[in-house]
């Protein structure tokens, strides 16, 4: 379970390098779009269903056109699926009045906005996903520096994403010990865990020692600089104002009923 | 329990967001004044260790289910507030990205209640005040016991209000409240253990390493004032919340006497003038009428209840013909353009 975890993170964080359209596109924009699109999805009302239809486009284009692989968005959005899932489903215990008629059963209005939320959840999931996916964890940092987020909760994301590999490392070589000794059962405990963690901990700390004194090695003086610099093309104020306009016009125009009365007559 | 987006509405999430980004703000602001320079790197190492931490699955005594680590008030312990706070937002921004924990609008809620009710409430109304540089392990034991229950008590109640300020979620109040607070009053036990282990076993290993916060991080002259609000800010909603459960229903001072003029608890209404215009602005801006939450209806009333199912409850559900046609075509033609897009960027690019 932890193997498969680090192996998620590394394969995540290895796409983000890719070199596409949507991974040139500067990290400023990616990140407003992504907001502008999640908070327009949540925004619908509580028993939205064909209104939301039209935004897939969005997650379907970024997977297309960023060569990110279908399936791995898809697992992980069932992977953290159980809360909204959990809170969800009593939609249609606590909601029972019909919504709709269909010879042989009735659908209840909770089931309509059971069926909202777990749309919504998938495309705001998946946004959130391919966001990192098609712009590097340093991308979006430089982007929130630009929004003005404080140095100190910017350097302090970097620094943890440089350290998680290596800590995820040495944290695998524990478990694979434990695991090793314990035959699966035994030695899960909490009491072998405190200890464990312990030691992991203390050595975390000696690392940080280590780390803090080969940075003043190499002149560290308390400030952290970035190499790559951003600027703004064409490309991607195309971007922002497609994106932004389609968003608006999906939100306000409820376009899977547009066509199906333009088709139905 | 992580918040989902699903579950929000825009106007909590990006709340809730703003008040994350103010403490943000705020802690590195406190940061940059008191920080020594070895912290940042300290930080970031932590941070990763918390990660990596929260991924080791124990099993739980005298339950045989399997739980993991939080993490806050170890941080808090260590690091002080201020840093502990901004290394819980850190870990649960990565969380977010990388796997989707939640969700970017959620990100906020989940910063504050994962953040601030362990950083700022529990260490230091709590753990601060039990626990010296003298005290007995056993002590310590008990001030990270109520510390992570009171913490996750907050964090857990804290989910439940902003599902229910949302209104996108179906379950009541006090169903939603039944099913967090026990949980989480295990897992608050649990993380309470945690902790307390941890701290001890630093304490017999190294203790240089806690040494260091006690002095770094001393309390203020006095109690800020910041704090004492805040506590009282959550005992308030605690009474409300949880309290108003016992409370009588008999009639206040106020309405037993109006009964006893008028022979009804409230004054009569009036039909015209500025008091009608008032209330009708009321009725539409108070989410809690007669202090209860309003059973929302997704739509505004209709004035007619016996008009036809049709018109109310007026949901959008776009189960109709031409909804349905319409969201099956707009699909379909979503699919085929990102196939399309696919097969086109093969072509040129022989691989």
């Amino acid at each position: 379970m932890f193997d498969t975890e680090f192996f998620n993170l590394g394969y995540l964080d290895r796409l983000s390098y890719q070199d596409t359209l949507i991974h040139r596109i500067d990290p400023r924009i990616k990140l407003f779009s992504a907001a502008s699109f999640i908070v327009a999805v949540i925004s619908f009302p509580k028993y939205s269903i064909s209104g939301l239809f039209p935004f897939f486009l969005f997650p379907i284009l970024f997977i297309a056109l960023g060569d990110i692989p279908v399936r791995l968005i898809l697992k992980k959005v069932l992977v953290v699926s159980p809360f909204a899932l959990f809170v969800g489903i009593f939609n249609p215990l606590f909601d029972s009045r019909p919504a709709l008629e269909v010879p042989g059963f009735t659908v209840s209005c909770g089931w309509v906005s059971f069926a909202s939320i777990m749309l919504k959840f998938t495309l705001a999931i998946s946004t959130a996903l391919l966001l990192i996916a098609t712009t590097s964890f340093p991308g979006i940092c430089f982007a929130l520096q630009k929004l003005r987020i404080p140095k100190a909760f910017v350097a302090q994301l970097l620094f943890l994403y440089r350290y998680i590999i290596v800590l995820m490392e040495e944290t695998m070589k524990i478990i694979r010990a434990r695991d090793m000794r314990s035959f699966g059962k035994r030695g899960n405990e909490m009491k072998h865990f405190v200890p464990l963690i312990s030691v992991l901990f203390i050595r975390t700390v000696d690392r940080a020692e280590r780390v803090y004194h080969a940075m003043l090695a190499r002149g560290f003086n308390g400030k952290i600089y970035s190499a790559r610099s951003y600027a703004l093309t064409m490309a991607d104020m195309l971007f922002i104002f497609t994106s932004i306009g389609l968003i608006l016009l999906f939100r306000v125009v409820n376009l899977s009923k547009l066509i199906g009365r333009w088709t139905t007559g | 329990m992580h918040m989902a987006d699903a579950l929000l509405s825009p106007a909590v999430g990006t709340t809730f967001w703003a008040g994350a980004l103010a403490t943000i703000a705020y802690c590195s602001k406190k940061l940059k004044e008191t920080m020594d320079e070895r912290m940042v790197p300290l930080m970031g190492v932590l941070g990763a260790f918390i990660f990596a931490a929260q991924m080791i699955n124990f099993t739980i005594p005298a339950t045989g289910s399997s739980g993991h680590l939080g993490g806050g008030m170890i941080l808090a312990v260590i690091l002080g507030p201020y840093a502990a706070f901004i290394v819980m937002a850190s870990v649960l921004t990565v969380q977010a990205l990388f796997f989707a924990d939640g969700g970017l609008l959620a990100l906020g809620c989940n910063i504050w209640n994962l953040g601030i009710y362990p950083c700022f409430i529990a260490y230091p109304l709590i753990y601060k005040l039990l626990v010296s540089s003298g005290s007995t392990p056993g002590r310590i034991t008990i001030a990270s016991l109520i510390s992570g229950v009171v913490g996750l008590q907050l964090g857990a109640f804290s989910v439940v209000i902003e599902t229910l300020l949302s209104g996108r979620s179906e379950l009541p109040f006090g169903t939603f409240v039944l099913l967090m607070q026990p949980v989480h009053l295990g897992i608050g036990i649990v993380e309470g253990f945690v902790t307390a282990g941890v701290i001890n076993f630093i304490r017999s290993a190294r203790p240089e390493i806690l040494e260091s916060t006690f002095s770094a991080c001393p309390l203020s002259a006095g109690v800020s004032l910041k704090k004492v609000l805040i506590g009282l800010l959550i005992v308030a909603l605690l009474t409300g919340g949880a309290l108003s459960w016992f409370a009588s229903a008999n009639p206040d001072g106020l309405e037993w006497s109006i009964e006893k003029t008028f022979g009804k608890p409230e004054l009569p209404e009036q039909d015209q003038g500025i008091a009608h215009a008032l209330k009708k602005i009321q009725e539409i801006t108070a989410f809690l009428p007669d202090y209860s939450f309003r059973k929302t209806e997704g739509k505004i009333e209709s004035t007619e209840p016996e008009k036809k199912e049709a018109a109310w409850p007026k949901v959008e559900a776009g189960t109709s013909l031409s909804g349905v046609v319409g969201s099956t075509i707009v699909i379909s033609m979503v699919l085929l353009i990102g196939f399309s897009v696919k097969a086109m960027r093969k072509k040129p690019k022989p691989e």
